[in-house]
């Protein structure tokens, strides 16, 4: 089996090393980033932290290099979707690429460029350490389900599932991957932009009474909109929130947004709450907080640009 | 700095004291004067004094202070100068009440769109010469009165129009600084062109737009017609900027957005508070002020 992990950041890293653990699989990595690529390529990727191994992988940011994959694993930020996708896409005239990106409208971008798509959802996270070198900060499941317009068979995307789990990365095919995927988007389009807002942190922002009451409102609203799409949840975003909220788990965490907004840096906003309010209206269901989030963090976008 | 502003020009045709919190703030005025420059340009002298004890007679009271320190001034101005009218210029809503809570007497309401940057204790910079606004609060002055004092500024050079009610346009203002002000601290934006920008779904201009029909909403439910539309407001303010900037000079920072800046507590109490509390009393639902108010007093705890 050959699997592109497209976009080798933290989270493609992950999935990358883990996967070359397993002896039947090729892996092959796309950046745009030499230095990341160039040591891959002489020194294996490295994990550390809450994983210790070294991957053979063979990385390039020549997207003509790629060769023809079964499986491509997108992790990109959201908005490079598009681009890194598209160049890559010749690879895939005969394979299937999931998402295990942030947020909601990835799959409908993918399945504008290739004929197969996985819908997904990751929970590990980590960081780059130093080019080739990544630590693993949280370990967790990953949830993959055929995308409903452009579908991947089933029995493809359970294939792709073994492979992760082989590999470390504990993987579950799912008929319908919406439900884990909305709960995430929900309690992400809660944390992210308040705390960009605000500058305060994930645990702050739900210990402070007036926060906590916009973030239970931004998470009603997302609800709704999951509902009207006959979405069920696969767990309570407002539950993840609490729970994670807790002094011993993500307390000082600063949410990807905050970091965003702290270096000036684009922000994956119109994947999240953007995306509840664009899922809402084509469902007949207002998401004014969200939409008010969206425009607001734009404009921070813009101040900080 | 709008205090500086009302009392460098006013000094130019009357007797002018100032009161401040810090001592070397008026030993600076008094050795000084008080400079002006921008839109205009001169040196006014004046008396100035941190001891409410110096302050010798007067007719009338121009309470310039921040909303958030109003209650501190009025606590110090309690129980003199009894005769003398106050006008309140503060923003947002219940200035009046403060100081009616430190002592009766006959009070003027006022609103100002003048603004003004600061450069020390003994200079201020006349940025937007623009009007004060002023009426009777609730019977305890005459509309001659309030005659007398708008003549009053205009001959001092600035620009003032007298109005028999204050409350439609003070509501004006008010939907207006809820809006452009928590938008402006939440983003770190100025009021630039965005802040009127419809085109794409997720403009900031729909955001401001849904934010003032929020607050028209808890004014017609208070039985308010308004003085001037807040949305057109807006728009003329970032026409206006527009121009200026084209002459490299001019993007203004609302003061809730310069707080936010060098962390200093904000006036959003006052202003989209007062606009929540007053929605409540009404029975008008604002969720999104609601939100706004809830993310700058969150803002304001980050600063910690």
């Amino acid at each position: 089996m050959r699997v592109a992990v497209i976009g080798c950041g933290a989270v493609g890293s992950l999935f990358a090393a883990h996967l070359a653990q397993v002896d039947d699989v090729e892996v092959w990595a796309y950046d745009l980033d030499r230095a990341h690529v160039a040591a891959i390529n002489e020194r294996g990727l490295r994990l550390s932290g809450a994983a210790d191994v070294v991957g053979r992988v063979r990385a390039t940011s020549d997207a003509g290099e790629l060769p023809p994959c079964e499986f491509g694993i997108v992790a990109t930020k959201s908005m490079h979707t598009r681009r890194a996708v598209a160049a890559v896409a010749h690879a895939f005239a005969e394979g299937a690429v999931a998402s295990v990106q942030n947020g909601a409208g990835n799959e409908e971008l993918i399945a504008e460029l290739v004929p197969q798509v996985i819908r997904g959802t990751t929970f590990p996270a980590g960081h780059i350490v130093e080019p080739g070198h990544v630590c693993m900060d949280t370990r967790g499941d990953t949830q993959l389900g055929p995308f409903e317009p452009k579908p991947a068979p089933l029995e493809r995307v359970r294939e792709l599932a073994e492979a992760c789990t082989r590999g470390g990365m504990p993987t579950h095919a799912l008929e319908d991957a919406r439900g884990a995927q909305w709960r995430k988007l929900i309690f992400n389009a809660a944390s992210n932009p308040i705390a960009a807002l605000t500058g305060l942190t994930h645990g702050q922002v739900w210990e402070l009474e007036r926060t906590q009451r916009v973030a239970r409102g931004v998470m009603a609203e997302g609800r709704a909109v999951a509902d009207a799409q006959g979405i069920v949840l696969d767990s309570d975003p407002v539950e993840l929130f609490e729970w994670s909220a807790g002094r011993d788990v993500a307390y000082a965490h600063k949410p990807s947004m905050l970091q965003d907004v702290e270096a000036g840096r684009a922000t994956e906003i119109d994947f999240l709450n953007g995306a509840i309010v664009d899922f809402g209206e084509r469902h007949g269901v207002d998401a004014p907080l969200n939409g008010a989030l969206t425009a607001l963090v734009h404009g921070l976008e813009r101040s900080r640009a | 700095m709008i205090g500086s502003l009302y009392a460098a020009h006013l000094a130019r045709i009357a007797d002018v004291s100032v009161l401040t919190r810090r001592p070397e703030h008026a030993r600076a005025l008094e050795e000084q004067g008080l400079r002006v420059s921008g839109k205009a340009d001169f040196n006014a002298r004046l008396h100035a004094t941190a001891d409410p004890g110096d302050l010798p007679g007067a007719d009338l009271v121009i309470l310039a202070t921040k909303a958030t320190d109003l209650e501190d001034a009025a606590r110090r101005l309690a129980g003199r100068l009894p005769e003398a009218i106050a006008m309140t210029i503060q923003n947002g809503l219940g200035a009046e009440e403060i100081v009616r809570a430190h002592g009766a007497r006959p009070l003027i309401s006022a609103v100002t769109f003048m603004s003004g940057v600061r450069h020390g204790d003994a200079h201020v910079e006349y940025e937007l010469d623009t009007e004060t606004w002023l009426g009777p609060y609730a019977g305890t002055t005459t509309v001659e009165t309030v005659d007398e004092v708008a003549q009053l500024l205009v001959a001092a050079g600035l620009r003032a129009r007298p109005f028999p009610d204050l409350r439609p346009a003070q509501w004006s203002k008010l939907i207006f600084n809820a809006t452009v002000n928590t938008v402006a601290a939440l983003t770190d934006l100025p009021h630039v062109a965005a802040f009127a920008a419809e085109q794409a779904p997720t403009d900031l201009g729909h955001l401001v737009h849904e934010l003032m029909e929020e607050g028209k909403r808890v004014a017609a439910a208070a039985g308010l017609e308004l003085h001037e539309d807040p949305w057109e407001m807006n728009v003329l303010a970032v026409r206006r900027g527009e121009t200026e900037a084209a002459h490299g000079k001019y993007a203004h920072v609302p003061s809730m957005l310069d707080d936010v800046r060098s962390r200093r507590r904000t006036e959003v109490d006052f202003i989209t508070g007062a606009l929540v509390r007053e929605a409540d009393r009404h029975g008008v639902p604002v969720p999104l002020h609601t939100a706004m108010y809830r993310l700058v007093r969150a803002r304001e705890t980050a600063y910690r």
